[in-house]
């Protein structure tokens, strides 16, 4: 029996620009055809370990391999395997959005029907528009339709839905799945926690250069951080209790006013919940760190 | 065990062909950016018709013929040497940084086209442009101007290899010399002083027998004053000859000094030419 390597291992990762550290010690795995979202405050790191994956910067220290490949000598044949949407691509793009794609697909060996990829991102009525007379939204679409268009076994999209409208949204998250349906492996890093729950199938959450938490999207943050919320109002004012059993104590609070409790809410915490509390812990770890090396 | 992906082989020739769709996408870019074109396209033809009309009484000296040498028949030559530099060296080093800073090349530099690819795209841009260029100055100068153009067909020889090689080299020199500006912003900055200084001691605009000698020897090293000579040999009277350094057209100087700027550029292109600045 033969496991298959993992698309994207990578050990005790580090990145220093001069004196600033900003990544230490970063240490994961994406398995194929897995979607993964790394998760993160701005300046966390998560730009910096996506391009050095894709071989934009050079590591100072640790182990990457990307499709079996160090990305750091990645040639053209592993290039024609990647799909990439970089976090900003300012172009100033005096071509359509068919002439572009159509280009570009011609790149690659086995690229998508152009018109099937403009109509997965929502650009049809755009098509023989010039790119640079496109919206804010409308042209992170091209981004997102090039670095899909060369049908990648990995894509790596860094933020890809920022100025989004809710409907494009949508939109990209159906396309999204229709390539994990093809098997394609995805890194994903969004400020969205909702995308990153809908799309993800594991996380990992880094905040300062490293990795303070890693794990699937209903396990990241312990079982602990997922105990539901239940909350009421009474005479006495506002309560909220969290319980593994929310039933039986809804129940006994019915028992126990008689009636409907005012403003009941039951609410199992979202990943956005959990992230939050997650950063928020590391956060204040940082600050005693801080004060300590003050103070001494 | 752990299996290790194959990565399958990319068809071979692929370099070539992804080159030729590059030189339509380039050309098709290149005229859609309205102020390239009027600066570096139309440039010497606008400078032709100047020099045509504001030296429309002074003397150049006469042909066999003992005819007059016109001002638009003198700056020809000149000019057709200035569009090979602009469209080649000054467009192209421009054109490549802004491309480095806009964010052109980093998403090139993540797809699977060959750096090759790219530059035949630039070069095979810049040899259109340039033959329209130089077409469109001919034609100005036979129709508006009058200038005589020859007839003999070794002179359109020469005239073809002095462009084809002169448009390489310079083609080939934008490319190398693109990595000399930290930011798209700073590009004409810095490429601009060097194109018009290179004009100014190597005969385009000033008459270079006119010129010091020890600028014109300085100006020997570059390959734009064998260029312009080239391109003189072509369409001034075989008198003017006499003019030149050593009293010669000296066409093979002419060819190897731009061969070897020729190898100097594409030496200077494999080992400077970088996608993004890794660095940054
Ligand atoms: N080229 C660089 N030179 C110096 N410092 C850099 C460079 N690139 C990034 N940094 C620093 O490294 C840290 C991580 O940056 P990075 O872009 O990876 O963050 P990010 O997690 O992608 O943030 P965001 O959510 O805002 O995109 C930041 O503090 C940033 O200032
Ligand atoms: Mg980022």
């Amino acid at each position: 029996m033969t496991t298959p390597e993992p698309h994207v291992r990578v050990r005790d990762l580090r990145k220093t620009y001069g004196n600033f550290v900003a990544l230490d010690g970063v240490s994961f795995d994406i398995e194929r055809g897995e979607t993964f979202a790394l998760l993160g405050p701005n300046g966390a790191g998560k730009s910096t370990t996506i391009e050095i994956l894709e071989g934009y910067r050079d590591r100072s220290s640790g182990e990457a391999s990307v499709l079996g490949v160090d990305p750091q000598h990645g040639g053209l044949d592993w290039k024609a395997r990647l799909g990439i949407v970089l976090q900003s691509s300012g172009e100033s793009g005096n071509v359509t959005v068919r002439e572009q794609l159509a280009h570009f697909a011609g790149f690659y060996p086995h690229p998508r029907d152009v018109d099937e990829v403009i109509a997965a991102v929502g650009l049809t009525d755009k098509a023989k528009s010039r790119i640079k007379s496109l919206s804010g939204g409308q042209r992170r679409r091209v981004d997102v339709a090039l670095g899909v268009v060369g049908r990648p076994e990995l894509l790596f999209l860094d933020e890809p839905t920022t100025g989004f409208d809710p409907e494009a949204r949508r939109e990209f998250w159906e396309l999204i799945r229709s390539l994990k349906r093809e098997g394609t492996t995805i890194l994903l890093t969004t400020h969205y926690l909702d995308e990153a729950a809908q799309l993800g199938d594991r996380a990992g959450v880094i905040a300062g250069g490293t990795l303070i938490d890693i794990g699937t999207i209903d396990e990241i943050g312990g079982a602990d951080s997922r105990i539901p919320l239940v909350r009421w109002r009474d005479e006495n004012g506002q309560h909220e209790e969290r319980t593994t059993e929310p039933a039986s104590l809804v129940a006994r609070l019915f028992a126990a006013t008689g009636g409907e409790p005012a403003g009941l809410e039951v609410r199992r915490p979202s990943l956005e919940d959990v992230y939050l509390a997650l950063v928020a812990a590391h956060g204040t770890n940082d600050k005693t760190m801080d004060q300590l090396e003050h103070s001494l | 065990m752990t299996t290790t992906t194959a990565t399958p082989k990319l068809p071979a020739g692929r370099t070539v062909t992804l080159g030729a769709s590059r030189v339509a996408y380039e050309v098709k870019t290149y005229f859609r950016q309205g102020d390239s074109v009027f600066f570096t396209f139309l440039f010497p033809l606008i400078f032709l018709t100047i020099f045509s009309v504001a030296f429309s009484a002074a003397s150049f000296g006469t042909n066999a013929s003992g005819d007059k040498v016109t001002a638009a028949e003198f700056y020809l030559p000149a000019m057709l040497a200035a569009g090979v530099l602009l469209s080649g060296l000054q467009n192209m080093s421009i054109d490549i940084a802004n491309e480095r800073s806009d964010g052109t090349l980093k998403r090139l530099g993540g797809s699977p086209l060959p750096v090759l690819s790219y530059f035949i795209g630039k070069i095979g841009q810049v040899v259109v442009t340039g033959l329209l260029q130089s077409g469109l100055l001919l034609l100005v100068a036979a129709v508006a101007f009058r200038v005589e153009l020859p007839t003999d067909p070794a002179k359109w020889l020469t005239f073809a290899w002095v462009f084809l090689l002169g448009v390489s080299t310079c083609a080939v020199l934008g490319i190398a010399l693109s990595a000399l500006p930290r930011t798209g912003k700073s590009a004409t900055a810095v490429i601009i002083p060097i194109t018009l200084i290179l004009q100014f001691i190597s005969g385009v605009y000033l008459s270079f027998s006119q010129l010091p000698e020890w600028l014109q020897n300085f100006a020997s090293i570059f390959p734009l004053k064998w260029l312009a000579q080239g391109m003189r040999s072509v369409f001034l009277p075989d008198s003017f000859k006499t003019l030149e350094m050593g009293g010669t057209w000296n066409l093979s100087g002419v060819a190897i000094v731009t061969a070897i700027w020729l190898v100097v550029g594409l030496v200077a292109c494999r080992l400077t030419f970088r996608w993004i600045r890794k660095d940054s």
